[in-house]
C-alpha cells in the first residue's frame, strides 16, 4: 500500500504557454482526490502528467514514492478512464478488458478469471461477447472502468468520466463509483471534473484549479463552509459575494455593520450561501427590493436588490411569496458568513 | 437526398443519364460490343463470335493476364508496406519534415510516368543493381508509381485516428510495437484495404512506364492490348480489354468484401 500520487512543483507548458503552473499536491493511498475547475484550468493536464502523456517542463511526479517523471506511459501501471471511453472498437468487451493483461503477458488461465472478475465488478458479466458499438453509453463506461481495473492499478485516473452521460445515468454511475471505491479501498483515485456535484459527492478532498494553478485544496466540507477565495466560493456551491470593509470598528457592508464569525483583517468580500439567507427579521438584517422570484418546488429562490447588490436567498416554499417590487427583509446568522481573504481568486 | 420533389428527382436523374452515361459507360459498352464482333461498319457491330475470347483466355493472353496479376499484387503489397511504414513514421515527425516526406512520395505521381519509367531504366541498367531484363524492373516501376496513393490514403487515415485509443492502450501497459499491431493497424485496416484496391487497379492498367521496361518474358496485359490494337486487331484487343477489366473488378470486389468486414463503426 505504498501507492499514492505526489506532484512536486510540476509545471507544464505548450509552446511557451504555461498550462499547469508549479502544482504541489499529494494524494494519499486510497484517497479520492477531485481536481475541480473550469476548462483550461490545467486539471486534465495534471492528470495526463500522471499518466505520462505530457512531460513536465519542470518538477517531478511520484507514484507510490517512485519518481515516474521520465517513465513512458506503458511502464507506469496506472488505470485510466477518459470521457469518450476509448474502447477498442474492433475488440469484443472481454478482449478490451483482457487487453492490458495480454500486453503484460499474464498467464492465459489467469486472464480469464481476472476478466470475469472485472466485468462482474461493474455488473457487465453477461456482455463479454458484445462489441463496444452494441453497448449504450453507460455500459461502455462500465467496460472502460473494468478495463482499467483489470490490471489492478494502484492509481486510477478518471478524466471527466461521467460528462458524456445524461443526468439520470450520471447519478447512478456516481453511486456505482463510490461503491467500487469501497470495494477497492487501497486504490488512489484522481478524479478530474468541472462538475461540483460529482466532486462533492465522491471526493475525500477537492483541489480547486483555475488558470493553470491550484487555488485551494481541502475536504468538500471545508471548501463549502469556509472557502478562502472568491473563486472557490462561487465554484463549489453557489454563493452571495458581498463587498465589505474590515476596520477596527468591525465589518461593514456599505453603512451596515455585520456580525461575522472570525474577522480576517484586510478581507474585502463576504460569502453567504443562498440557503443560509433567511426571510424576515433577524441578525444581520438587510433591507431590499425583490427583483425576481423562482419557484423550485421545495424552495423559493429570491433575487433581492440590496443597495445595488444582488443577494440570492433560497427559502423553504412560501405560502404567500412576495411579488416583484416588494420590500423584504433578509438576514443571516453570523456563523454562516465567511470573510474571504483579498485577492486569492484574482492573483 | 438533397432534392425532394419527384419531378426534380427525375430531372436530376435525366441530367445524370445525359452527361455521365455517354462519358463513362458508353465507351465500355462499345468495347464489350466490339469484343464479340468480327466487323463493325454500321451503327452496331456485326458478325457475332466468341473466338476472340477463346484466344484471350489461353496461350500468350493467359500468360499476360497472370503476369499482370502477379505484377499488380506484388507491386501493391510493396507499395502498401512502404507507404504505410512511411506514413506511420511521418506521423511522428515535425510538420516541416512531414511535408518534405509527403512531397517526396508524391513526386512519382507529379512526374509523367514515362519519365519515371525512363529514370528507372537508366538507373537499373548497370551494376551494382542490374534489374534491366528481369521482371523485377517492371514490378519496381509499378510499386514506385502507386506508393504515393498508398502513402496518401494511409496518412489521411492516421491523422483521423483518435489518439485516445493509443493512449488507452499505452496506459494499460502496451509497448508501442504492441499498440501498433493490436490497435493502430487493425483500426487502419479499412483504409489499408482501400489503398490496396486503388494500388492494384492502377497497376493493372499501367502502360507507359511498362512499355519502356518490360522484358520479353514479362508482357503485361495492357502491353498485349496495345500491340494487338497497334497491328489493327481491334476486336481481339477489345476482348483482352474486357478480360483485363473483369479480372481487375473481381479482385476489387474481393478487396471490398474484406473491407466491409473490417469496418467496425
Amino acid at each position: 500500500m505504498t501507492d499514492g500520487i505526489r506532484f512536486d512543483s510540476v509545471t507544464v507548458a505548450y509552446d511557451g504557454n504555461v498550462v499547469l503552473d508549479s502544482l504541489d499536491l499529494t494524494v494519499a493511498p486510497g484517497e479520492v482526490m477531485a481536481l475541480l475547475g473550469p476548462s483550461g484550468s490545467g486539471k486534465t493536464t495534471a492528470l495526463r502528467a500522471v499518466a505520462g502523456f505530457v512531460r513536465p517542463a519542470s518538477g517531478r511526479v511520484f507514484l507510490g514514492g517512485r519518481d515516474v517523471t521520465d517513465l513512458p506511459p506503458y511502464l507506469r501501471g496506472v488505470g485510466m478512464v477518459v470521457q469518450q471511453y476509448a474502447l477498442f472498437p474492433h475488440l469484443r468487451v472481454e478482449d478490451n478488458v483482457a487487453f492490458g493483461l495480454k500486453a503484460r503477458k499474464v498467464a492465459r488461465g489467469e486472464i480469464r478469471t481476472r476478466v470475469a472478475e472485472a466485468l462482474e465488478m461493474v455488473g457487465m458479466a453477461e456482455y463479454g461477447r458484445r462489441y463496444p458499438r452494441e453497448l449504450s453509453g453507460g455500459q461502455q463506461q462500465r467496460v472502460a472502468i473494468a478495463r482499467a481495473l483489470a490490471i489492478r492499478p494502484g492509481v486510477l485516473l478518471l478524466d471527466e468520466p461521467l460528462s458524456a452521460l445524461d443526468a439520470q445515468l450520471r447519478s447512478g454511475m456516481l453511486a456505482e463509483l463510490s461503491r467500487l471505491h469501497r470495494e477497492l479501498p487501497e486504490v488512489s483515485i484522481l478524479y478530474v471534473t468541472h462538475d461540483q456535484v460529482e466532486a462533492l459527492t465522491l471526493a475525500d478532498r477537492i483541489a480547486v484549479m483555475d488558470r493553470a494553478r491550484l487555488q485551494e485544496c481541502g475536504t468538500p466540507r471545508e471548501l463549502y463552509r469556509a472557502p478562502k477565495s472568491e473563486f472557490t466560493a462561487s465554484f463549489v456551491g453557489s454563493a452571495n459575494l458581498l463587498p465589505v470593509t474590515v476596520g477596527e470598528r468591525g465589518v461593514f457592508f456599505g453603512e451596515r455593520r455585520v456580525e461575522v464569525r472570525g474577522v480576517v483583517p484586510g478581507a474585502a468580500t463576504l460569502c453567504v450561501r443562498p440557503h443560509l439567507v433567511g426571510l424576515g427579521a433577524g441578525p444581520n438584517q438587510l433591507a431590499g427590493v425583490v427583483r425576481e422570484i423562482q419557484w423550485r418546488g421545495a424552495t423559493h429562490r429570491l433575487y433581492v436588490d440590496v443597495d445595488g447588490h444582488r443577494v440570492v436567498a433560497d427559502v423553504p416554499e412560501l405560502k404567500k411569496p412576495p411579488v416583484y417590487g416588494d420590500a423584504v427583509m433578509l438576514h443571516f446568522a453570523p456563523e454562516d458568513a465567511v470573510l474571504l481573504s483579498v485577492g486569492v481568486g484574482d492573483e | 437526398m438533397l432534392v425532394h420533389s419527384r419531378k426534380a428527382k427525375w430531372a436530376v436523374w435525366l441530367v445524370f443519364a445525359v452527361l455521365f452515361l455517354p462519358l463513362f459507360a458508353l465507351p465500355l459498352l462499345v468495347v464489350l460490343g466490339a469484343s464479340f464482333a468480327t466487323n463493325w461498319s454500321g451503327v452496331l457491330p456485326s458478325g457475332f463470335t466468341v473466338s476472340h475470347y477463346t484466344a484471350a483466355t489461353r496461350g500468350e493472353a493467359l500468360q499476360a493476364l497472370t503476369t499482370s496479376l502477379v505484377t499488380a499484387l506484388t507491386a501493391s503489397l510493396l507499395a502498401l508496406t512502404v507507404g504505410t511504414w512511411a506514413a506511420l513514421a511521418a506521423a511522428g515527425l515535425k510538420k516541416r519534415q512531414r511535408r518534405l516526406l509527403d512531397a517526396l512520395f508524391v513526386l512519382p505521381v507529379a512526374v509523367p510516368s514515362v519519365v519515371v519509367g525512363l529514370a528507372i531504366l537508366v538507373a537499373f541498367s548497370k551494376p551494382p543493381v542490374l534489374l534491366n531484363g528481369t521482371r523485377w524492373i517492371v514490378i519496381l516501376a509499378h510499386a514506385v508509381l502507386v506508393t504515393a496513393f498508398a502513402h496518401q490514403s494511409v496518412s489521411a487515415a492516421i491523422v483521423r485516428l483518435d489518439p485516445a485509443y493509443e493512449q488507452a492502450a499505452a496506459s494499460l501497459g502496451a509497448r508501442p510495437v504492441y499498440v501498433l499491431w493490436r490497435i493502430r493497424l487493425p483500426l487502419l485496416l479499412p483504409s489499408l484495404t482501400a489503398a490496396a484496391g486503388l494500388c492494384f487497379a492502377l497497376s493493372m492498367g499501367e502502360l507507359s512506364a511498362t512499355m519502356m521496361l518490360y522484358p520479353p518474358d514479362w508482357t503485361t496485359l495492357p502491353v498485349l492490348i496495345y500491340s494487338a490494337t497497334d497491328r489493327g486487331a481491334l476486336f481481339a484487343g477489345s476482348a483482352l480489354a474486357v478480360v483485363l477489366m473483369t479480372a481487375t473488378l473481381l479482385v476489387l470486389l474481393i478487396v471490398s468484401r474484406v473491407r466491409t468486414r473490417a469496418s467496425y463503426r
